[in-house]
C-alpha cells in the first residue's frame, strides 16, 4: 500500500480473527489492530481530526501552539502531526504515567507540563483548563469535549468494521473520552439492528480517585448514554491476564487497555455460548505493548505485576 | 441478601475508614437506605432527588447499575456492589 506521507496513511487497519480466544465457529472474537497506525494507537483518528476540523473553522493558523490534557496516547498522535504541519504543542500529563509516554513527546518535540498524580487525568484536565483561560492564544482541543473525535471514528472506524465484518454483532471498546464508543456506536447503530455497543472502563486503585469531593469529579462533555448498551468496569488484574492471554494464546503484544476491552468481549461470548445465540464480537486494540514494558506488565507473576501497576494510569 | 459493598476512598469517612462493608435488600435502592441507616449519611452522598448523583458510579459485579435498571436493579445474595467517584479516566 503506497501513500504520499505519513499523515495520509491513516486507519483502514486490519481486523484479525482469534481462533484460538474465540469459543466456537458461531462466537467469534475480532481483534481490530489499532496499534497499526502511524504513531501506534487509536489516538492518532482523533487527534489528526481534531487539528484538521480546528484548522477548517480557524482556530489553528500557521505557528499556533496546541495545548492539551493528555497523559499518553493522544498527545504523541498530536505531537507527531504538530511536527509535520509546523504547530506547537503543550501537554498536560499527570506525573504517574511511563517514562517511554514522555521520551516519545519529547523526541516529536513536544513540552510537558505536568499535573499531580493524585486525580489522574481529572487533575490534568482542570490544569489544562486553568492554562487555556490564562493563555487565550493557545488553542486547546479538548478531546474530552471535541465533536471531531468521535467523528473520526464515525467516518473511519465504523466503517472499516462494517465493511470487514458485514455480520457484526457486538463492538467493544475502552471508555476514556468516549470518542471511539460514540462515533463508532452512533455508525453501527444506524447500519446493524440489533447491535450491542459495550464499553470497558479500566478500575484504577484508590490513588487515581483521590478526589477531594465528590462534585470535582467528570463525566466526558462527549458521553452519551443512549449509545451505549452496557458498561463494565474491569480491574487491573483482569486486565493484565487478559493482556498476556492475547499475547500467549493469538500472539498480539498489546497494550493493557487492550486486555481491558478483550476481558469485557470474552465475558460477551460467554453470555452468547450460553445462550446458543451465534455472535461476531470486534474489540479495539488500542496500542501495541511496547510503551509499557517499563511497567513490568509482562514480567513475573500476574500478582508481581499486578502490584506494579499500583498507582499507576495504564489505560 | 447480603451483598458486599466497595466504597471509595472520598466517603470512607462515613464507614470508620472501612474499603468493603456489608448490606441488605433486595434491589439497589433498598441497599442504599440499609447502608444509609448502617452508616448515616452515606446515602445523601450516593443519591440526589431520588436518583444516583451525576459524579456517583454504582457497579454490580462489575456491571455499571445506569444499564441493568438504575435503582430498581435487583440483587441477590453474594453480589458485590462497587461504588466509584466518575473520573476522566487514565491515559488518554
Amino acid at each position: 500500500m503506497r501513500y504520499d506521507s505519513l499523515l495520509d496513511s491513516l486507519g483502514h487497519t486490519p481486523l484479525i480473527g482469534l481462533p484460538k480466544l474465540s469459543p466456537s465457529a458461531d462466537v467469534r472474537i475480532w481483534a481490530k489492530l489499532e496499534d497499526r497506525n502511524p504513531t501506534g494507537s487509536v489516538k492518532d483518528r482523533p487527534a489528526l481530526a481534531m487539528i484538521e476540523a480546528a484548522e477548517a473553522d480557524g482556530r489553528l493558523t500557521p505557528g499556533a501552539t496546541i495545548l492539551e490534557p493528555t497523559s499518553g496516547n493522544t498527545g504523541i498522535s498530536l505531537a507527531m502531526a504538530a511536527k509535520l504541519k509546523g504547530y506547537g504543542l503543550i501537554c498536560v500529563m499527570p506525573e504517574n504515567t511511563s517514562e517511554e509516554r514522555r521520551q516519545l513527546l519529547r523526541m516529536w518535540g513536544a513540552q510537558i507540563i505536568p499535573s499531580p498524580a493524585a486525580g489522574g487525568s481529572n487533575e490534568a484536565v482542570r490544569v489544562a483548563k486553568g492554562l487555556a483561560a490564562e493563555h487565550p492564544d493557545w488553542v486547546m482541543l479538548y478531546q474530552y469535549g471535541n465533536p471531531a473525535n468521535p467523528g473520526a471514528h464515525y467516518a473511519g472506524t465504523g466503517p472499516e468494521l462494517l465493511e470487514d465484518l458485514p455480520t457484526i454483532t457486538h463492538f467493544v471498546a475502552g471508555l476514556g473520552t468516549t470518542g471511539t464508543l460514540m462515533g463508532v456506536g452512533r455508525y453501527l447503530r444506524e447500519k446493524v439492528p440489533g447491535i450491542q455497543i459495550v464499553a470497558a472502563e479500566p478500575r484504577y486503585d484508590d490513588l487515581i480517585y483521590g478526589l477531594r469531593n465528590l462534585d470535582e469529579g467528570f463525566v466526558p462533555e462527549l458521553y452519551d448514554a443512549e449509545v451505549l448498551t452496557s458498561r463494565y468496569s474491569v480491574g487491573s488484574a483482569d486486565a493484565l491476564r487478559r493482556t498476556r492471554q492475547l499475547l500467549e494464546a493469538e500472539g498480539i503484544f498489546a497494550g493493557i487497555s487492550t486486555g481491558c476491552a478483550l476481558h469485557a468481549a470474552l465475558g460477551l461470548a460467554r453470555r452468547a455460548v450460553q445462550a446458543g445465540e451465534t455472535a461476531d464480537i470486534a474489540f479495539i486494540v488500542a496500542d501495541g505493548g511496547w510503551k509499557y514494558l517499563s511497567t513490568g506488565a509482562y514480567e513475573g507473576t500476574l500478582d508481581q505485576a499486578s502490584d506494579r501497576l499500583e498507582g499507576q494510569l495504564w489505560a | 441478601m447480603a451483598v458486599q459493598v466497595s466504597i471509595p476512598t472520598i466517603l470512607r469517612s462515613y464507614t470508620d475508614g472501612a474499603k468493603l462493608v456489608e448490606a441488605q435488600g433486595s434491589t439497589l435502592k433498598e441497599l442504599i437506605a440499609d447502608l444509609d441507616t448502617r452508616h448515616p449519611g452515606i446515602g445523601d452522598r450516593l443519591l440526589e432527588h431520588g436518583e444516583l448523583r451525576r459524579f456517583v458510579n454504582v457497579y454490580l459485579n462489575d456491571e455499571d447499575v445506569r444499564f441493568t435498571g438504575g435503582l430498581t436493579t435487583n440483587l441477590s445474595d453474594g453480589d458485590a456492589v462497587t461504588v466509584l467517584p466518575a473520573v476522566a479516566g487514565g491515559a488518554l
